[in-house]
């Protein structure tokens, strides 16, 4: 090691009143100067945990922490002397103004008189917040919060800065932007802690610690767990768009393949060590496929370590009915607009859904995605246009045809005082299912989602894996025609959401037709037609690839682009369209 | 201590309190509307008790006993002459009370007025009421006999004493008078327990408390850092609170300004002491409230001697109101505005609250820690 390691985390371990497992159990790492460490895993793995515990903010309950050689038990006044920290949610005072945040700050910190003049100006530029100065804080958005947030954090020139789901939130743009600014930040030798539950941004670290239900898994550069999976991820090439998810979910039930997801039009596929790729007769009959080596992703890495994703084939789905035809759109939204006072939270929103397709509203917080969700549900009216579901106004009809229907709210909205038991009784019992006919769905689902050994547990209280799970099979118990999703896999860990797709899509090969609203992009990849809502307006809508396309054609510097450079590319067009009409 | 943070820290606060449309409906606002209705809505006065009078016979004796009766500033009079109208009315509660005087009233009259007689029906399902009933009838009676008597020139052998009553401190008995300086302590308690409880509280569920304790900042620092900004409002709305109550209610201010300010300052900290301990054992605003309202508001309701007296509580209950810090406080008040600076009596309640005040200070600097776990 060519420098001394600016934390050192021995041994430590901590476990929280009431929990069988560990929130962290035996971590042993370091943190360099100088360098970006991730601290990666699904939400409940331990980040925010081992962050507190680097603060001194929590104790462990066995082995011990030092940063500079500051005891994190007996030196926490050292220790919070030199360390810059952004809590989740950004630690800011929202009915401050920006400037009034930076004093607070300051004040807290020390930092006075022409060094103060001077630092203000710097971070003020760096931030590009000077502008702002007498906004308050919570009237900005989450890329300036963050931004501000950051600003704050680094006003005692810490040595160490802990970030703690610093993306959450905020859209790809300002993340990125983030981005670039802690990079600049390491060549004064400051150690920074970026803590996110999207694998994707751990590729970008310079280290990676990467956590999961309190295990550490890989501590290293991501390089090395990319190298685990070398020479074993592949794509399939040729596949036709209508069939991509029927050949990824045939491929996932072949021998010695671990994971597989979409990946626009090709299929994405990551096998066990030396095996060999299944023969594509099996499983794409009838296409021109063909096997493609692709670079692997520290996703593919991550399933990897975990042994593996769940398998292709979705028992709910097969023991579902087939959706009859329709020859007119299930969902239809015409010119959709909804405004709150003088606010316009959706704008001229036009699409149409057809059976048996998955629909995606992809955008960033607050672009208009759960309005246009509600109102399509008929849970808002619309103040302009109209939503229909299987031709109907789900605003006034009857609660039969409401039947036809399933919808999983975000954050799930289970009961949380009632067991997963009562709520599964509860919810078939609300979408008109009763005696033999309730019961024996309610044995296929406690059967279908492995959730016997929970019934007794209160839904508030069931890992969050499982309350997805749980939520799901309260949904579509009633084997609806249509199922609403509002960001149905936030937080979930990456096996869970594979899982979670597997059923989706074999549901829609029966036919039910799905809308979706996300924000992740490797989900959004499932869709088969994907809208783009950013500012309340649908800026594009098509298939991944259609919205690849286009944003080749607004920003020619791109060559392949992936769904979040397109969806980058896509939003400062808009963002320069909405400029330019503005100075005309 | 260091006192640019504490600095930053107040002004923080002081500017968060100004933007905060509730802080300064809790503090302004809230008390004009309870003042209002302590000082409009709830009267625990006696004049002006509704009687009936059923003259069963007529004579001049009678005609000036009436009178009497009709001429009382503590009796609104229906005089009638058979029971039966009066007593309907009685049922229906538009009545509290009945004054019979018999047929044979006139004749033991005239064999000497102490002879006489009258009957005082009451309703007795408000026992408060009734009792006044009774002692107004037996006051104008008694009296009315003692000018009968002198008029005719034989004064009454047991009543050659006769009661003049004096009422101290309140001679007009105004409850406004005693209700308004109580429900001050109230308001006061609801600004010190329920604002900081909700503060601090709003504070962890927006992450600002852990930002702010990953930085040099003492929990002393934190703590003074709330405590002083809204000690400030309280005295403030103690002020508003006490320029009400004297010029438009017109309640007495016999005290002074500095005994005054010295039970509220003292008050506060007690008051401001535990609303910092709930939200620094709570975290949660929604939790935080309900449990300042049933630990704070509602004790400074029920067990402060407002409106229940307390020497009438059982011994137990007693005992408990001496943990009560608006116990002390409406005393405080009440002595201050009613009667004046009685410092013995201030000094002992000061006492009781500085020593509430120096519990829940002490608990909260114990409770509250650089700590999440």
């Amino acid at each position: 090691m060519a420098r001394e390691s600016l934390v050192n985390i021995e041994g430590v371990s901590k476990r929280f009143k009431g929990d069988d497992v560990p929130a962290l159990d035996s971590i042993v790492t370091t943190i360099q100067p100088g360098k970006v460490t991730g601290l990666v895993g699904p939400d409940g793995a331990g980040k925010t945990t081992l962050i507190r515990l680097i603060t001194g903010l929590m104790q462990p309950d066995q082995g011990s922490i030092t940063v500079k050689g500051l005891s994190g038990v007996k030196d926490t006044e050292k220790i919070h002397a030199i360390t810059g920290y952004m809590p989740q949610k950004f630690g800011l005072y929202e009915d401050l103004s920006v400037i009034e945040n930076l004093h607070l700050y300051a004040d807290l910190r020390q930092v006075t008189g022409r060094e103060r003049g001077e630092k203000f100006e710097r971070l003020l530029a760096f931030t590009d917040l000077e502008r702002f100065k007498p906004r308050l804080a919570g009237k900005l958005s989450g890329g300036m919060k963050q931004k501000l947030g950051l600003a704050c954090a680094l006003i005692g020139d810490p040595e160490l800065l802990l970030l703690d789901e610093p993306s959450v939130g905020v859209d790809p743009i300002s993340c990125r932007e983030l981005w670039k600014m802690v990079q600049e930040l390491l060549g004064g030798g400051m150690g920074v802690v970026w803590s996110t539950a999207y694998l994707d941004e751990a590729e970008q670290c310079d280290t990676v610690i990467l956590l999961n239900e309190g295990k550490m898994l890989h501590d290293g550069p991501p390089s090395e767990l990319l190298a685990h999976v070398e020479g074993r991820t592949f794509q399939i090439h040729g596949v036709k768009a209508e069939n991509r998810r029927r050949v990824l979910m045939t491929t996932l039930q072949q021998e010695g393949v671990i994971d597989g997801v979409i990946q626009g039009k090709h299929v994405r596929v990551v096998m066990g060590k030396e095996k060999e790729t299944p023969a594509l007769e099996t499983v794409a009959p009838g296409e021109t496929a063909e096997w493609h080596h692709v670079d692997p992703w520290f996703e593919d890495a991550f399933i990897d370590v975990l042994g593996g994703g769940p398998g292709g084939h979705s028992e709910l789905a097969e023991h579902m009915e087939e959706k009859p035809d329709a020859d007119r759109p299930v969902i239809e939204a015409k010119g959709l607009t909804k405004c709150f006072g003088d606010f316009t939270a959706v704008h001229d929103n036009t699409f149409d859904i057809y059976r048996g397709e998955i629909f995606g509203l992809l955008g960033p917080n607050g672009a208009g995605k759960s309005t246009t969700f509600k109102m399509m549900c008929g849970l808002l009216q619309p103040t302009e246009g109209k939503a229909t579901v299987t031709g109907l106004d789900l605003k006034t009809v009857t609660s039969e045809a409401r039947n036809r229907i399933g919808y999983m709210a975000q954050k799930f909205s289970l009961y949380g005082h009632l067991n997963a038991q009562q709520n599964l009784s509860f919810f078939s019992g609300l979408y008109g299912l009763s005696g033999n006919k309730q019961r024996q769905r309610i044995e296929k689902m406690i059967e279908i989602f492995d959730l016997k050994k929970q019934l007794k547990h209160n839904a508030g209280d069931l890992p969050l894996g499982f309350k997805q799970r749980l939520a799901l099979a309260c949904a579509v118990m009633h084997e609806p025609d249509v199922l609403f999703l509002d960001e149905p896999t936030s937080g979930v860990d990456p096996i869970t959401r594979r899982e979670f797709w597997t059923h989706i899509t074999g549901m829609v090969e029966k036919g039910v037709t799905v809308m979706v609203t996300t924000h992740f992009m490797d989900e959004a990849e499932y869709c088969d037609r994907i809208g783009l809502i950013y500012r309340g307006e649908n800026i594009a809508t098509g298939t991944p690839d259609d919205l690849k396309e286009q944003a080749k054609d607004v920003d020619g510097a791109l060559e392949a682009p992936t769904l979040k450079d397109a969806f980058i590319a896509l939003v400062q067009h808009s963002d320069a369209e909405r400029e330019r009409k503005g100075v005309a | 201590m260091q006192a640019r943070r504490l600095k930053a820290l107040v002004v923080k606060e002081s500017l968060q309190i100004m933007r905060d449309p509730s802080a300064i409906l809790i503090a302004f606002v809230l008390p004009l509307i309870l003042l209002f209705i302590f000082g409009y809505g709830v009267n625990l006065d006696s004049n002006r008790v509704k009687v009936g009078l059923v003259l069963q016979t007529t004579g001049p004796d009678v005609t000036s006993l009436s009178q009497a009766f009709s001429n009382s500033r503590f009796l609104d009079v229906t005089i009638s002459h058979t029971r039966a109208p009066l007593e309907e009315k009685l049922i229906a509660g538009d009545l509290r009370g009945l004054i019979v005087v018999p047929q044979d009233f006139t004749a033991e009259a005239a064999l000497g007025a102490e002879s006489a007689e009258i009957q005082v029906i009451a309703d007795g399902s408000e026992p408060n009421i009734a009792s006044f009933v009774q002692g107004y009838a037996q006051g104008v009676f008694h009296i009315w006999l003692v000018h009968q008597a002198e008029d005719r020139g034989r004064p009454l052998r047991e009543s050659s004493i006769t009661m003049q009553e004096r009422y101290w401190y309140n001679p007009e008995l105004k409850s406004r008078n005693f209700l308004i300086p109580g429900s001050i302590a109230i308001v006061m308690t609801l600004i010190g327990t329920l604002l900081t409880a909700l503060v601090i509280a709003r504070e962890w569920e927006r992450g600002t408390m852990e930002a702010m304790m990953v930085t040099p900042i003492s929990i002393v620092e934190i703590l003074l850092g709330k405590l002083i900004p809204y000690f400030l409002l309280g005295l403030g709305s103690m002020l508003l609170c006490t320029a009400i109550a004297v010029f438009w209610y017109e309640v007495p201010f016999r005290g002074g300004l500095l005994a005054l300010i010295a039970c509220t300052a003292v008050f506060l900290v007690a008051a401001l002491g535990q609303g910092l301990l709930i939200s620094s054992a709570t975290k949660d605003q929604f939790v935080a409230s309900q449990v300042a309202i049933i630990s704070a508001f509602l004790p400074s309701f029920m067990l402060s001697g407002f409106i229940f007296e307390i020497s009438a509580m059982p011994q137990p209950i007693q005992w408990l109101t001496h943990a009560v810090a608006a116990r002390y406080f409406v005393t405080s008040l009440q002595t201050i505005f009613m009667t004046g600076n009685v410092w013995p009596l201030l000094l002992s309640c000061i006492l009781g609250m500085a020593v509430v005040g120096l519990f829940f200070s002490v608990m909260t600097m114990r409770k509250t820690r650089k700590r999440l776990d």
